[in-house]
């Protein structure tokens, strides 16, 4: 079938074929009419049939994979496109693509961290006036999608959410007489409990002091404050949180409660599964790790339940959201209406990849009564689901990432170098400013 | 047509013949160029336009994910940022730090490496530069997971081993008691950070400084043996001086991949720079407030002073080293 593309470059042809000209010129211009046609005709065809792009990292990636039966339900016909890289990678392709101003993916997954950032690049879609938002946001759990609202619109909506709960290993606890309520009665009972674990010969209370500050800087947030920074974007590193955080996080390391192993490194996987940590503090997507490949084989002696004296706090989520110049906006759309607004989906997400849905849908189905084994019979996910909807909304700012590594290397100053709490919080705040003054300038 | 209109045409006619002849390749003079320009376009593209961007950069406030149009002109004020940036200057204290700690006992132990199998071991002499080679052309990546699984603090086998030697009699005095938390421990993790890059390296100076040896004349060591010279005289005075020129080529390398280091403590610290930042050298700083913190001004303005410091310590070493025997 003659396509437009060639019937553009047959007149184009016969023009220059027309023109006074040697045979060689003419047999060059024919090859280049005809090449223009030949490669011009594929590839206008296949800027219409191209598939919905999508980046995501892992296990987004697995995910969309999986949900494109139920895509292809909706929209038949019309693929789509995992481009999958690591985490690092994958925010790093879009930060370049956004400085680039091309090559955004159609629909593209956001950590919770970057949101911020990405919302204010101004090339992702104002999901706001979008037809059908009101339906699919309407499930959502609310704090998640108030995390949403940046720069006066709406640039993602959340598909997994990570309320912060406490794992704890009741074993351990009972060889030490110590019981569950006296370790999650309160921070300063917490660092007791661990105390006494130590005095009996027992495991180190947590893997690292800095996942002590991160609970407590994460609960009991002012209402219109962000971790960081206020709502004017002031660093608020001088509430009572912080000094809270860093009190205690001397503390455990004076008493030597904490093992000093790092997240997801080697000694902090084996340090689990050899019972030498009784309590973590995470989301509640990392039960599903704790009990699928990190621990398997301590089935049954791990209990879950709120953080200590009842804090909410919320421990990342994935988003997602679309490029605004995409093509394909309205297939990205239903692409995103499914993801986030599809409670089957989510379902079988925190099934198979431990991804806490964020539709509160989702969370009427009766896998989230039942006994879970691991945690010795507790009907775990009803407890984190009560969490997640009683966690306030907490506002993002971009340069939360780099007012975590600020006050992580000053807390590295108090709990290595023996460094005064508050000196330290005086100087994260002074640097965070500076920071924050260019940002503003 | 007079012979002056003929001479004012002839010289028009040999130029257009002669970008013909260019075009086409007959001008021997402009072959070089032809061949060299694949070369030139790449470089031009690859090396010229990034180190010209980056320049630009340095002069400039932008966030890239507000894409390039954001730029906002702000002068000198990125480097009068970084100037007074103190995670900048730790960045460099740490980076000096790995870069003597790790570069200068390559070069102490390369040279009398370079002489034992040069003088020794002739027969074994290929087989085990190739050996000395292998850490230099295996994956950073892969050598740093590596050493991250040998140096874990309770699981790892130098701990181990350490914990082996400390039961016995005499040695066992000299050893901690505990295990040592080669990687969370500021304090540790540099030495560690510098027994990777050392080891990874000292192979490719051993290299360096043995082929410089093999072209050391043998008659000049007979002569110094004749002479009376004993083997420490024929070293001091014959092998080092003229090991001078390879000398100042390994060095120089030495500082520039010493300031730039960045892949062995980047996998060795997760990604962060180490506790208290330790082994944030200014290469990981400038990476991290690019791409994590999206400061891509200062990041570009702390390049350009390393550049500075690069240049001027290149420029120390050639006064030390460098063209001596010229003068």
């Amino acid at each position: 079938m003659r396509n437009a593309s060639a019937s553009l470059a047959a007149p184009l042809c016969k023009r220059f074929q027309g023109a006074p000209a040697s045979s060689g010129r003419r047999y060059v211009i024919r090859a280049m009419g005809a090449g223009a046609a030949a490669v011009s005709a594929p590839a206008r065809a296949s800027r219409e049939a191209a598939p919905l792009d999508i980046a995501a990292y892992p296990a987004l990636d697995q995910i969309l994979r999986e949900s494109r039966p139920r895509w292809q339900s909706i929209a038949p016909g019309f693929d789509i496109r995992v481009v999958a890289r690591e985490f690092g990678d994958h925010h790093s392709a879009l930060t370049a693509a956004m400085a680039a101003r091309k090559g955004l993916p159609d629909l593209m997954a956001v950590e919770f961290g970057f949101l911020a950032r990405f919302a204010a690049s101004g090339v992702l879609a104002d999901l706001s006036s979008l037809p059908g938002l009101g339906q699919t946001s309407a499930g959502i759990v609310p704090y998640a999608l108030a995390q949403c609202r940046l720069a006066g619109g709406l640039f993602a909506l959340p598909v997994d959410i990570g309320p912060g709960v406490s794992f704890v290993r009741t074993d351990l606890l009972e060889q030490a007489r110590i019981t569950e309520q006296q370790v999650l009665a309160s921070w300063e009972g917490f660092v007791e409990a661990g105390r006494l674990l130590r005095a009996a010969n027992g495991p180190y209370l947590l893997p690292h002091a800095r996942d002590l500050k991160d609970a407590i800087i994460r609960s009991a947030i002012e209402p219109g404050d962000g971790l960081y920074f206020d709502a004017k974007g002031r660093p608020r590193l001088d509430s009572e949180r912080f000094r809270l955080a860093f009190r205690l996080a001397r503390e455990v390391r004076r008493n030597d409660l904490d093992a000093r192993v790092s997240a997801w490194s080697n000694d902090w996987a084996e340090g689990i599964r050899r019972g030498r940590i009784a309590a973590l503090l995470m989301g509640a997507w990392f039960g599903g790790h704790l009990a699928n490949w990190l621990a398997p084989a301590t089935s049954g002696r791990w209990r879950t339940g709120e953080l200590p004296g009842g804090a909410r706090a919320s421990w990342g989520g994935s988003f997602y959201a679309i490029a605004a110049n995409s093509p394909r906006r309205e297939q990205a759309w239903a692409m995103l209406r499914l993801l986030a607004g599809d409670p089957a989906l989510q379902l079988d997400a925190f099934r198979r990849h431990d991804a806490f849905p964020a539709l509160q849908t989702a969370h009427q189905d009766p896998f989230f009564d039942e006994a879970m084994t691991f945690f010795g019979g507790q009907r775990a996910r009803r407890l984190w689901r009560d969490i997640a909807l009683a966690i306030p909304s907490v506002t993002v700012h971009r340069l939360d990432p780099l007012a975590d590594e600020i006050v992580n290397a000053e807390l590295d100053r108090v709990l290595m170098r023996g460094k005064d709490p508050e000196r330290a919080l005086e100087d994260a705040s002074r640097v965070l400013e500076r920071r924050a003054q260019r940002v503003r300038a | 047509m007079s012979a002056h209109a003929q001479g004012v045409e002839a010289p028009a006619a040999r130029v257009r013949a002669s970008l013909v002849d260019r075009l086409r390749g007959r001008d021997p003079a402009f072959a070089p160029w032809l061949f060299l320009t694949p070369f030139l376009l790449l470089f031009a593209v690859f090396g010229v336009y990034p180190i010209a961007f980056s320049f630009y950069m340095s002069l400039h406030d932008w966030d890239p994910v507000r894409g390039l149009a954001s730029a906002r002109f702000v002068g000198l004020d990125n480097y009068l940022f970084v100037l007074a940036d103190e995670w900048f200057h730790q960045s460099l204290i740490s980076t000096a730090w790995l870069a003597i700690a790790s570069g200068v006992p390559q070069h102490l132990v390369a040279i009398p490496l370079a002489c034992f199998i040069d003088s020794r071991l002739r027969r074994t002499r290929d087989m085990l530069a190739a050996l000395y080679f292998l850490p230099y052309v295996t994956s950073t990546v892969a050598i740093a997971i590596m050493f991250t699984a040998l140096l874990s603090r309770d699981f790892g086998m130098v701990n181990l081993m350490l914990d082996a030697f400390a039961r016995l009699p005499l040695v066992g005095a000299l050893l901690p008691a505990g295990p040592i938390d080669w990687l969370n421990d500021p304090d540790r993790i540099r030495p560690a950070v510098s027994m990777v890059v050392f080891w990874r390296f000292v192979g490719f100076n051993t290299l360096l400084y043995l082929a410089a040896l093999q072209g050391i004349p043998r008659e000049l060591y007979d002569a110094a043996h004749l002479d009376g010279a004993s083997a420490w005289q024929r070293f001091r005075h014959v092998t080092l001086p003229l090991l001078r020129p390879v000398a100042f080529f390994a060095v120089t390398l030495s500082i520039i991949g010493g300031m730039q280091l960045f892949e062995e403590p980047f996998v060795l610290s997760g990604g962060k720079g180490g506790p208290d930042q330790s082994v944030m050298t200014t290469a990981i700083y400038l990476y991290r407030s690019a791409f994590e913190f999206s400061d891509f001004g200062a990041a570009s303005a702390m390049s350009w002073i390393l550049v500075l410091i690069m240049a001027l310590l290149s420029a120390l070493v050639t006064r030390w080293l460098g063209n001596r025997g010229d003068r």
